[in-house]
């Protein structure tokens, strides 16, 4: 970098800059466009509408919140609201259980890879082919009632799983749990297998039993997939839709979900103010759990970090 | 577990815990088993019925076996189609397109601006993280309504490629798997080339994208399977019987053959191939794909 090559240099500089400019306008302008197209003036005239009574085609006027208290105070909606408890209910059992098989997973089992695909294949299933294999898996008299009857279980006193109110919302779940369940234990899997395998060493050495390893080490290790796994299925069991419009026939026999109500609404009632403010409803309900368990990891994690840490340090003592 | 310990007290304490050991692990291959069943049965179920004929699907338990596996009338059936324009050949060729094109885009704007904001510093460079950040806040699926009225607008309902402009357009998960990627990737690679003289989009082009293939492989399989599988979309927005995907197809099925489901497993097994397939291939890039495209995701 001699003084004689200073202009030449600057020349140069200046060129690259415009070219840099360039670069950037170009490389970033159509994701942003499209970002600005399908979320953001969605997003705005979601909230916009949401105060108006209005369909696809007409604005009948401005009505404030009165799409709002109609959503809380009429029982149809508050109960395909409360529908989706039965969701999160799954949601407990599924993340217990991708978690569970995680672990199993990564303690050196033989035939891990293989239990591991064939446990997570559902997940790439399509969802109708989903919903007919499981129309099918539940009609009365076919694959899972001919399973329970080898079990000795009468038909008699088995339920039609889609019809009968009292359970078909738990089969529905089912299938949810069914294609899910294997995702949420690959994630787990993964963030398993990246922890410090000398920890276990020491925590061996310590004198730990599995238990013990599994909630000093694991646990605390996984912390983040572990949120993200629940704030996943939480999000997914409040905007559900597949199970109940494929199996259960687009939400026939009290199955439909909230998401549905809202698909409803907007696509065959045509009142497009009301859906907004329907989904206004769902994201705020989304956004509020996504919070409240950022901060509830963030309090009750906190603790175990603690002890891992002290685990840890101990370990290192020992050496 | 006891290795360390000496003598004979020891060594009754040792067995002991190998028994204890070897009892777990037929636990733990007897719950694994158990998961492996219920996750196969109903993929079994569907596989089995859906070599049965008409009249054996009527006589027989949902569960015994079919009389003969080579008849293969149902998937001649579902491939041909009730009318030609739900037959599946022809939805796998749409789906094919679909997924060529939403995943070719994804990958260009997902490279592309994975490499802007990770190489260089610009005023807004914040901005547009957050922006996307932001978005995966945002359930997409409660913003369908207003999404529907701007499709409307332009003009992009009922027709394939507003289909996948919708399709490609929504996607942060690719943007984020190129920017870790960038992230892991030496700097001094496209600097030297610009400093001996390559333009940026060179650098890019020649250099970058090409040492990029794992992160397009991660892309394209996830994006692919996704798109291939999506529905609701493609039920709102080519819902003229014009267009069929692969997942409207198999829906429209439950018109003409109600609960033949001898028939109608032999397209849900025909649509099942695609992803198994490219999951046998690229298990490893499927599993990574996951976890890197979800932890900011």
């Amino acid at each position: 970098m001699t003084n004689a090559a200073a202009p030449d240099l600057r020349q140069r500089r200046k060129k690259i800059n415009g070219q840099k400019v360039l670069l950037i306008v170009t490389f970033s302008v159509i994701p942003l466009f499209l970002l600005a197209l399908f979320t953001y003036v969605p997003f705005f005239r979601m909230i916009r509408f949401s105060f108006y009574n209005m369909s696809y085609t007409k604005n009948k006027g401005f009505v404030g919140l009165d799409n709002y208290v109609k959503i809380f105070t009429r029982e149809e909606y508050v109960s395909a609201m409360l529908l989706s408890l039965y969701y999160m209910a799954g949601a407990a059992i599924q993340l217990s259980l991708a978690l569970f098989f995680a672990t199993l997973l990564t303690s050196g089992l033989k035939g891990s890879g293989l239990f591991k695909g064939i446990m997570f294949f559902p997940f790439l299933v399509n969802g109708i082919a989903i919903g007919y294999m499981f129309k099918f898996f539940f009609t009365r008299g076919f694959v899972l009632d001919t399973v329970l009857q080898s079990l000795g279980i009468s038909l008699e006193s088995l339920p039609y799983w889609l019809r009968d109110q009292s359970v078909n919302n738990w089969s529905l779940v089912f299938t949810s749990v069914w294609k899910y369940c294997g995702q949420n234990m690959v994630l787990f899997v993964g963030a398993i297998a990246s922890i410090d395998p000398t920890l276990y060493e020491a925590a061996t050495i310590d004198g730990a039993n599995k238990w013990q390893q599994f909630k000093a080490i694991i646990l605390p290790g996984i912390k983040t997939v572990f949120m993200l796994n629940l704030i996943l299925s939480i999000t997914g069991s409040l905007s559900a839709f597949e199970p109940a419009y494929v199996v259960g026939s687009m939400g026939a026999n009290g199955t439909a979900t909230f998401f549905i109500k809202i698909h409803q609404m907007a696509h065959v009632h045509n009142k497009v103010g009301m859906a907004c403010a329907m989904a206004m409803v769902l994201m705020i309900l989304i956004l509020v759990f996504t919070v409240a368990q950022r901060l509830f990891f963030r309090y009750v994690m906190k603790d175990s970090e603690n002890t891992f840490n002290g685990k840890a340090n101990r370990a290192k003592a020992l050496w | 577990m006891t290795t360390h310990a000496a003598g004979n007290r020891g060594l009754t304490q040792n067995r002991r815990a190998v028994a204890r050991k070897t009892l777990l692990r037929i636990l733990a291959y007897v719950s694994l088993l158990l998961a492996c069943f219920i996750a196969l049965l109903p993929l079994w179920s569907a596989f089995t019925v859906s070599f049965k004929t008409a009249e054996e699907y009527s006589s027989t338990n949902a569960m015994t076996l079919p009389q003969n596996w080579m008849n293969l009338e149902n998937y001649a059936q579902v491939w041909r189609g009730n009318q030609p324009s739900q037959s599946l050949l022809r939805a796998f060729a749409t789906s094919g397109l679909v997924v060529v094109i939403v995943v070719t885009v994804s990958v260009m704007m997902g490279s592309m601006l994975g490499y802007v904001l990770n190489r260089f510093r610009f005023p807004g460079n914040g901005l547009i993280r957050n922006l996307f950040l932001i978005a995966t806040l945002i359930p997409g699926i409660a913003m369908q309504v207003s999404t529907y009225q701007i499709m409307t607008d332009l003009k992009m309902v009922n027709t394939l490629w507003g289909y996948m402009i919708l399709m490609s357009g929504t996607d942060v998960i690719s943007i984020y798997i190129f920017l870790q990627f960038f992230e892991n990737l030496d700097v001094a690679l496209d600097e030297s080339a610009v400093l001996e003289g390559c333009t940026y989009f060179g650098a890019f082009f020649r250099i970058l994208l090409p040492l990029t293939v794992p992160a397009i492989v991660t892309v394209a399989v996830l994006k692919g399977v996704g798109v291939y599988n999506e529905y609701y979309n493609a039920n709102l927005y080519l819902n003229s019987g014009k267009y069929y995907t692969v997942s409207t197809a198999l829906y429209s099925f439950s018109g003409p053959y109600k609960s033949q489901y001898n028939i109608i497993c032999a397209g849900v097994l025909l649509t099942l191939l695609p992803p198994l397939i490219v999951f046998l291939v690229f298990q490893k890039q499927v599993y990574a794909g996951l976890a890197s495209g979800s932890v900011k995701g």
